[in-house]
C-alpha cells in the first residue's frame, strides 16, 4: 500500500521562489533573479539545464536557467515577453513569489567534452540565454578552457541582452574575444552590422574549436551551414533545442523529437544527432 | 485454482464490495463501461471492449495534482491528490492488463509518477479471459494471450463455472481475503471451492478453443516486420503518410479509447476559492499539442498522424526494449469515425510495400 507518511517527492509539484530583484534587458526581455523562499539557490544545476516556472492560475512553462551554477547566491532567468505567461511574468514586482521545479535535461557537457578545448559561442537574440550559464561557467574555471570567442547578435542595439555583463565583463575576460552585430544600422552603433551567419564567416574562425550555437532556428540553421563552409564538423557543433512541454520529464509525450525527448534527452545535442533524429523541430 | 458459479458471483461481488470499492464492467442503455459495483448494476461477462480501457483506474481522464492558494504575491502549495482509494477492478481484459505494463513504462521509470503508482499500488486487477474474441482484436500480434490474461487474479468462464487463479503476490494475498470474509459470512455454500485436475483440464480444453478462434480472426497474421528504431527515418519520410493520413478528423477519439496512449496535459483553473491544478489525457492528433508561443512543430495533421503512429510502432520500441505501444484490443478500429486505425498504417507501410 502507498504510504503517505513517508512523504511524497513528486516531480509535477513545485516549490516556490520569490523574485528578488527585475533587470530589464530590452524592450520585450527582462531577467528575473529567483531565489528560494530562505535564500540562495532553489536547487543545483548544470549550465544548460532548464526549470519549469509557473504562476498559479497562468500557467507553467519551462525556461533555460540563465545564471551559472558558480552562482550560489541566486537563481537568474532571461525571458522574452511572447505568450501569455510571460506577458504575466514581465508585469511582475520584486516580492512576487512563482512556483518552480527543476533542473530538467542534460545541460552541456562543461566538464567533459569541453574541458580544453577553444570554445565559440553564437547566439542570437534570446538564445544568449542559455549560454550565458556556459559563458559564466567557463569564465568561472577560466583555466580549465582555451580560447573563447562569443559571437552574438540581436535586431539592434537596444535588443541586445546581458549588454552591460558582455560590455563590462566578458570583453575584459582573459583570452576572449567579443563580436557584437545587430541587422540594421542605427545612430550610436559603430560596431558590426549584419546577421549573425554571415559575421560568422566573415570572421573566418580556425576549426579547432567547440562550438555552442542557440537562437533562432533561422539563424542556427544558417549558421550550421556556414560553419561547414569554414569547415567545421557537425560532431564539433552543440545547440539547445526548444519544444513544448508540460511534465519535463519525459511523460507527458510532447516534446519529442523522434525517439528523443527534449525535455530529458535533450534540451542540449550535439548537431550530428540531431541528424539522426527526424526532422520535426 | 477455485471455482464459483457464474449465478453466484454477485454473493461474491456483495462481499468483495463491503471490503473495498469494486469495479467491473456494468451495462447501462447498451453501453458496457467500467464503473462501480453495486446489487442494481448489471455486469456484463461477455462484452469484450468496454467503451473507454482500464487504464482510467490507474491515469484518470483528469485528476488533481495539487492546488494552490494566491495572496497578494504569496503563494502557498495545499496537496489535495485524490489517488488514495483502495480497489477492485474486476473483468479486465487480457489486451487492458497488458496495456498495463507499458503505462508501468513510462510513469514508472524514473522519476516515478506517485499519482499513477499509488493507484497501481492501491488497485487489485482481476482479469477475465476472453471465450470468444471478435473480429477487430489482434492482441496475438504482440504475444498477449487471450485466454490466458494477465492481472493480479486471472479468471475463466466455462460451462457457468468461473475458474479463478491468483497471479501475483498481491492476487494471493486477495484471494485469502475473500476466503476469509466468505468464511465470516458463513451461509454461502460452494461458493469458492478449490478446484482440481478435471478443471484444470476443462481449462486446458477451453484455451485450445480460443486459439483456434484467434486464429481463424482477419488480424491475427499481421506482420510488424520491419517496425523498429532502425527503420525510423525511412518510415518517417515515406510518402505514404499523405493518403494515410488525409482523412483524418484530428478528433481524437482513437488516442481517448486507445488503452496505452499517455499523453497528458497540466492545467491550472480557479475554484473561486484557490487555483487547481490538474492533469487530463491530451492528444497528440490535436492541432495546439505541440503549439508554443514561438511555433508549432507540428502544424498539419499529416504530422500529428504520422506522431503517434511512429509513437507507437517506432519510437515507442525503441526506448523500451522493442515493446510496441499498442495491445491489440481493436477499440480504434471500432471507432474511428473515418475507419482509419493502426491495423491499416500496419499494412500499408509494412516490409515489401516499398515504404
Amino acid at each position: 500500500m502507498y504510504n503517505r507518511e513517508q512523504g511524497i517527492n513528486e516531480a509535477l509539484i513545485p516549490k516556490l521562489g520569490v523574485v528578488t530583484d527585475i533587470r530589464v534587458d530590452t524592450p520585450d526581455v527582462k531577467t528575473f533573479r529567483v531565489n528560494a523562499l530562505d535564500g540562495g539557490v532553489c536547487f543545483k544545476h548544470i549550465p544548460g539545464q532548464c526549470a519549469m516556472l509557473s504562476i498559479p492560475g497562468v500557467g507553467e512553462a519551462m525556461f533555460s536557467i540563465t545564471s551559472s551554477p558558480t552562482n550560489t547566491e541566486y537563481m537568474e532567468f532571461s525571458i522574452k515577453k511572447c505568450g501569455c505567461l510571460t506577458e504575466w511574468l514581465h508585469h511582475m514586482d520584486v516580492g512576487q513569489q512563482i512556483t518552480i521545479r527543476g533542473p530538467y535535461g542534460n545541460g552541456f557537457p562543461v566538464d567533459t567534452e569541453f574541458k580544453g578545448r577553444d570554445l565559440l559561442f553564437i547566439a542570437g537574440g534570446i538564445g544568449l540565454a542559455p549560454l550565458r550559464s556556459v559563458i559564466n561557467y567557463v569564465r568561472h574555471y577560466r583555466g580549465n578552457y582555451g580560447h573563447i570567442d562569443i559571437v552574438y547578435g540581436s535586431r539592434s542595439k537596444e535588443d541586445l541582452v546581458d549588454y552591460e555583463e558582455i560590455m563590462n565583463e566578458w570583453s575584459k575576460e582573459q583570452d576572449t574575444n567579443v563580436y557584437l552585430t545587430i541587422d540594421r544600422e542605427q545612430p550610436g552603433w559603430d560596431g558590426h552590422v549584419g546577421f549573425v551567419p554571415n559575421y560568422v564567416k566573415e570572421l573566418n574562425f580556425d576549426t579547432n574549436k567547440t562550438v555552442i550555437i542557440c537562437g533562432p532556428p533561422i539563424m542556427i540553421k544558417f549558421t550550421l551551414a556556414g560553419l561547414q563552409e569554414l569547415g567545421f564538423e557537425k560532431t564539433q557543433v552543440y545547440t539547445t533545442m526548444e519544444l513544448k512541454m508540460k511534465c519535463g520529464i519525459g511523460k507527458c509525450g510532447r516534446c519529442n523529437i523522434g525517439s528523443k525527448y527534449v525535455c530529458k534527452d535533450g534540451p542540449v545535442f550535439r548537431c550530428d544527432q540531431l541528424d539522426e533524429l527526424p526532422n520535426e523541430y | 485454482m477455485y471455482k464459483i458459479p457464474v449465478n453466484h458471483l454477485t454473493q461474491l461481488f456483495s462481499l468483495i464490495s463491503g471490503d473495498r470499492a469494486l469495479y467491473a464492467p456494468i451495462e447501462k442503455n447498451g453501453q458496457v463501461r467500467f464503473g462501480r459495483w453495486s446489487e442494481s448494476e448489471k455486469v456484463s461477462l461477455d462484452k469484450l471492449n468496454t467503451i473507454r480501457s482500464a487504464k482510467d483506474f490507474f491515469f484518470p481522464q483528469s485528476e488533481n495534482l495539487v492546488a494552490f492558494k494566491t495572496e497578494g504575491k504569496k503563494i502557498t502549495i495545499i496537496e489535495n491528490r485524490d489517488d488514495s482509494e483502495a480497489f477492485i477492478l474486476f473483468g479486465v481484459r487480457a489486451c487492458d492488463a497488458a496495456s498495463f505494463d507499458i503505462l508501468d513504462r513510462v510513469f514508472l521509470s524514473e522519476p516515478v509518477d506517485t499519482y499513477y503508482k499509488a493507484r497501481r499500488d492501491n488497485g487489485i486487477v482481476i482479469t477475465l479471459a476472453c471465450s470468444e474474441p471478435e473480429e477487430t482484436c489482434f492482441c496475438n500480434v504482440f504475444g498477449i494471450d487471450a485466454a490466458n490474461p494477465a492481472g493480479d487474479i486471472a479468471t475463466w468462464i466455462v460451462d457457468d463455472m468461473l475458474y479463478w487463479k491468483a497471479v501475483t503476490a498481491k492476487g494471493d494475498a486477495f484471494t485469502e481475503t475473500v476466503k476469509g470474509l466468505i468464511e465470516k459470512a458463513g451461509s454461502f455454500e460452494n461458493l469458492f471451492e478449490a478446484a482440481g485436475s478435471p478443471e484444470e483440464e476443462k481449462l486446458k480444453k477451453y484455451k485450445e478453443n480460443v486459439k483456434k478462434i484467434m486464429d481463424s480472426l482477419p488480424l491475427h497474421d499481421l506482420s510488424l516486420e520491419g517496425f523498429n528504431g532502425e527503420a525510423l527515418n525511412d518510415k518517417f519520410n515515406s510518402p505514404k503518410w499523405k493518403d494515410l493520413s488525409e482523412a483524418c478528423l484530428g478528433c481524437g477519439t482513437c488516442t481517448f479509447v486507445c488503452p496505452t496512449c499517455q499523453c497528458y496535459d497540466i492545467r491550472d483553473y480557479d475554484t473561486g476559492h484557490g487555483i487547481q491544478r490538474f492533469r487530463c489525457w491530451d492528444s497528440c492528433m490535436y492541432s495546439d499539442f505541440t503549439k508554443m508561443a514561438h511555433g508549432n512543430p507540428r502544424t498539419s495533421q499529416l504530422e500529428r498522424f504520422r506522431q503517434r503512429f511512429m509513437h507507437k510502432l517506432i519510437y515507442f520500441p525503441a526506448n523500451n526494449d522493442g515493446v510496441y505501444s499498442c495491445v491489440g484490443c481493436g477499440r480504434c478500429i471500432a471507432g474511428c469515425p473515418v475507419s482509419m486505425n493502426i491495423v491499416k498504417v500496419v499494412k500499408a507501410m509494412g516490409v515489401d510495400k516499398n515504404v
